[in-house]
């Protein structure tokens, strides 16, 4: 199903391409030495060049330069031996020099690819154009003071990844879906946390529609948005603005809007011919970024499983279904979770207990994979208290329960609390009779015919048992009493 | 007289304890105290940091530690960082600023044990030919044309205090920073040697930026050795500054004394431009004698693409520095003009900060990267630019090093050019080449013109070759026995 909007003058399609800056992630700025860290104090991580005192010098970090080899190479994307830096020369009063350093014309990494999963099961391939590096600006405070702006310098030289796609979305549940994708393949990396609450991922969104068939249109950008959801909402919102306007017999300007999340509408920041004339030319404080091929091998071979081969592999190697496997390595935590409870066990069953009562239980105490009350070991035994008998799969959901609120071993909890599976035949068989016996008009309708009641008397024994009776052999037991 | 030595001889003599550098440095800004009120070399005095330096000194000595410049007294461009010392770039804009870091270079002079004396007058930011440009007013050119002891010359630029300073005896030595000709045009005003390294020899960390791709630190003296001993200590590789070049720095002072015997020179026919006065021509005559004299070859060679040399410098050091002085914006630091909105701050604060010519080049500089311009200038300006230095490889497989005037004219009056910056900029005509070309050249007086003033002769070299050019240029050095003094200078003012 693809997504249109239906006009007065027929069906519009959607065409959108995302420009994600994406932080990465070191220990120190792009040019500079300072520090990085999320949340400090407003200007202590500023250095003198980051300040862009008279005569400081940028010297390119090494480690920001793998980062973005790294995600080149996770993206499965043409790595460029040489780059280059130019200025991109604006006034602010937050970019100290009055020039950012990027990569305009000869960026680091070339065109590549990231395979979106949507709802309906599909999968689509979205065309990455290029990934360059370049300085984050500092942050301008407007509302600490009735007539004076403050800056806070610390983000200011922070290396950013600017992820360009081509314009191959066609629908926000596609751009979600890429960005979800992106972000995760990111994760696994290590060369950004994709943590779009406190910025370290933004996304520019390019917006136009057109008839089917028809050449692209005019496109807006709506700068700045800064989390899944709102991506969403702004395509689906801006797109229906331009479809007004073509609709009415208007043309759709081309220029730069904000996304305004509480009012759910965009606006216009600045049109084509406010646009900043941004004069980029090479950077002469830095020479050409030239990469070594034997270098670039060494990332390459240090790289993690990536998401989709992860996915793959759980597929092939533990019979998982596609979509179980897309959600189990969503996170790298969450898969290598998974699979140390897989390992030598019951693979779905694994699956079926990470994504249901372990992410419920996530839910509700409001804890990370990472900070699980239950560790992945201590699930794996209560799957193996399972596969040995010793308890049945109901009381193994209490046991896990008890596992979340007390953080005790499963087998543990079954000692104290008595609950190993019934097996004792004799007691069984007592125990059937002792329903049979209490429940004369059941047992006569069952005679009758009635045969649904047999999940009836199941229930009521192993209530009688206290959910502890081997559910086998509680059948059989019935199934001999009842003849 | 102390302020007399050279440089040489003043490190000889302490080394023998003919002498403290304690009393070197008193002579010094003595000469200074007298001087300095008129010449306008220094921007800022340094007389009780420069004492006690030159107390450390004698006692480094003392200790036997004295390193290689240990109590020289130097004068500092007012371009060069210097920690807790007021540096202005000779602008309004920066007039109030005190860095709280040390440039690279002068933390090399410094370890070398180097004593402070103050900061020079330039042009500001170093865009000038004339030192007219300085917000601190201009400096007077210690020579004086024979028989007119009124008439106030420029000291030529940017670096003019700093070359007025070492001609005038008020230093021993001087760092000036070389973008298109700033240290060889106003050595050769001045009757002074002085050298513009290979770009990436000398760090740029630290030196207020004017033109990145062109910017070179590099020493004045008067003689060639003590430029030698100066860039020694000046000279080599620093990570904080990614076109500095990672090399040995070679024993420069020794080159001094190395034969020309077998060396060609060549001679570039394209220097020969029409309207070239007399007396310059001359003078190049006579340096190709004393050279063959040496020992050395003259080869006629080409530079073709010399003619657009001015041109394509005065496109890529505007646009560089419309650029790099951007951050002057008094949001953090120098100078702030408040205004209703931060568009006006900014306006006024740079309309009030920046000179004249500061503001032309901006503009200049703006206008050819601007979109619709970049190519046609700016783009342009680049290929040409490799194509001089693709004339100055070419030529260097021919020959070892070239000879050519430093400038089409001694010094000329205050005042003078300035209502036409053209005029102005011609001054740079044979120093910007080799700018361009990021080849060492360096300027060495060779003899007075009709009005008794101080002509320069200029050895280019190859790249890091900066050997042979001290080579050549000490040659030329004896050769010309150049003894002239200027009329105002430490003991003597008229």
């Amino acid at each position: 199903m693809s997504y249109v909007i239906e006009g007065g003058t027929g069906a519009w399609e959607v065409v959108i391409g995302l420009e994600v800056h994406a932080q990465v992630v070191s220990q120190a700025k792009l040019f500079s030495g300072a520090a990085t860290a999320f949340g400090a104090e407003p200007n202590t991580q500023v250095s003198f060049v980051d300040a862009a005192f008279p005569g400081m010098l940028p010297v390119i970090n090494r480690e920001c330069v793998a980062q973005a080899v790294r995600t080149g190479l996770g993206l499965g994307a043409h790595i460029n031996l040489v780059s280059r830096f130019d200025r991109k020369n604006y006034f602010y009063a937050d970019l100290p020099p009055g020039y950012q350093i990027s990569q305009y014309q000869h960026p680091i990494v070339g065109a590549g690819v990231i395979e979106i999963e949507l709802a309906d099961g599909s999968t689509k391939s979205i065309g990455v154009t290029r990934l360059h590096l370049e300085q984050d600006a500092g942050k301008s405070l407007h509302d600490q003071h009735p007539t004076k702006s403050y800056i806070d310098l610390n983000r200011a030289g922070v290396a950013l990844m600017e992820i360009v796609s081509e314009p191959d979305l066609r629908s926000p549940e596609e751009a979600g879906a890429y960005l979800r994708k992106l972000r995760t393949i990111l994760r696994y990396l290590g060369t950004c946390d994709g943590n779009m609450e406190e910025g370290s991922m933004r996304a520019d969104v390019n917006v136009s529609v057109r008839k089917h068939g028809e050449p692209f249109r005019t496109r807006c950008e709506v700068k700045n948005v800064n989390s899944v959801r709102f991506v969403m909402q702004a395509i689906e919102v801006e797109a229906k603005r331009q479809v007004e306007i073509w609709e009415a017999g208007g043309a759709v300007d081309q220029e730069t809007r904000l996304f305004d999340a509480a009012r759910g509408i965009t606006r216009s920041m600045r049109s084509k011919e406010e646009a900043h004339d941004y004069r980029y030319f090479p950077d002469p404080d830095l020479l050409p970024l030239v990469l070594d091929e034997a270098w670039i091998a060494e990332l390459k071979a240090a790289l993690p499983e990536l998401p989709d081969a992860k996915r793959r592999r759980f597929m092939q190697q533990y019979g998982l279904p596609f979509y179980d496997s897309a959600v189990l390595v969503a996170e790298q935590a969450t898969a290598d979770y998974y699979e140390t409870v897989a390992r030598g066990r019951d693979a779905k069953l694994a699956a079926n207990w990470v994504m249901g009562d372990l992410f419920a239980a996530l839910n509700r105490t409001g804890r990370t994979i990472e900070t699980s009350p239950v560790p992945a070991a201590a699930l794996g035994a209560l799957l193996d208290l399972m596969a040995d008998n010793t308890i049945n799969g109901r009381i193994a959901k209490e046991v896990f329960e008890a596992m979340v609120d007390t953080g005790e071993a499963p087998g543990a909890i079954v000692e104290r609390k008595g609950l190993r599976q019934v097996t004792d035949t004799g007691a069984i068989d007592a125990a059937v009779a002792a329903v049979l016996a209490a429940n004369p008009e059941k047992l006569a309708e069952y005679r009758s015919g009635k045969e649904k009641l047999f999940g009836f008397f199941v229930g009521q024994v192993m209530k009688a048992m206290a959910g502890k009776g081997n559910p086998a052999l509680v059948n059989d037991a019935l199934k001999r009493q009842l003849g | 007289m102390l302020t007399d030595l050279t440089l040489a001889e003043a490190s000889a003599g302490l080394a023998a304890r003919r002498f403290s550098a304690a009393e070197l440095t008193e002579a010094h800004l003595a000469a200074i105290a007298a001087l300095n009120p008129r010449l306008n070399a220094y921007i800022t005095l340094a007389a009780d940091s420069a004492r006690a330096e030159a107390a450390d000194a004698d006692a480094a000595r003392a200790r036997g530690e004295a390193g290689p410049l240990a109590g020289i007294p130097l004068a500092i461009k007012d371009l060069f960082c210097t920690a807790g010392l007021r540096t202005t770039a000779a602008s309004r804009i920066l007039g109030n600023f005190i860095p709280p870091y040390e440039s690279t270079v002068t933390a090399n002079l410094r370890r070398a044990g180097a004593v402070f004396l103050g900061k020079a007058n330039l042009d500001e930011f170093a865009m000038g030919s004339s030192n007219m440009t300085s917000a601190f007013g201009p400096v007077e050119n210690p020579w004086k044309p024979r028989g007119d002891a009124a008439a106030k010359l420029v000291p030529g630029g940017s670096s003019g205090g700093s070359a007025a300073a070492v001609a005038a005896r008020l230093a021993l030595g001087a760092t000036g920073t070389d973008t298109g000709g700033s240290i060889r045009q106003p050595a050769s005003f001045c009757g002074i040697a002085g050298i513009k390294p290979t770009y990436g020899r000398c760090s740029r960390w630290g030196i207020v930026a004017f033109a990145s791709s062109l910017d070179q630190a590099g020493p004045f003296a008067r003689t060639v050795q003590d430029c030698a001993m100066l860039l020694g200590a000046m000279a080599g590789h620093d990570p904080k500054d990614s076109t500095s070049a990672d090399r040995p720095v070679p024993d420069f002072a020794a080159a001094c004394s190395r034969s020309l015997r077998g060396m060609r020179i060549g001679i570039p026919r394209e220097y020969r431009a029409p309207g070239m006065s007399g007396e310059i021509e001359a003078l190049w005559q006579r340096g190709l004698d004393w050279l063959r004299a040496a020992g050395a070859e003259p080869v006629e060679v080409s530079l073709p693409h010399t003619k657009y040399g001015l041109a394509t410098y005065y496109i890529v050091a505007p646009a560089e520095c419309s650029s790099n002085l951007a951050r002057y914006d008094g949001v953090r630091f120098g100078l702030r003009e408040d205004g209703a909105d931060l568009t006006e701050l900014y306006e006024r604060t740079r309309a009030a900060g920046f000179g004249d010519e500061v503001r032309r080049r901006i503009l200049i500089g703006t206008y050819v990267l601007s979109a619709g311009y970049y190519d046609a200038y700016y783009l342009k300006a680049q290929k040409v630019r490799a194509l001089i230095h693709r004339d100055f490889t070419e030529a260097f497989a021919k020959v070892d090093a070239l000879l050519t005037p430093t400038a089409p004219s001694a010094a000329f009056a205050q005042g003078a050019n300035m209502d036409d910056p053209v005029q102005m900029y011609l001054n740079d005509v044979f120093t910007v080449p080799a700018s361009m070309a990021g080849v060492p050249a360096m300027s060495v007086p060779a003899g007075l013109d009709s009005d008794g003033l101080p002509l320069g002769l200029q050895v280019i070299g190859r790249p890091f070759d900066e050997e042979t050019v001290f080579a050549v240029a000490a040659a030329i050095e004896r050769e010309a026995g150049f003894d002239a003094q200027p009329a105002i200078r430490a003991g003597v003012a008229p």
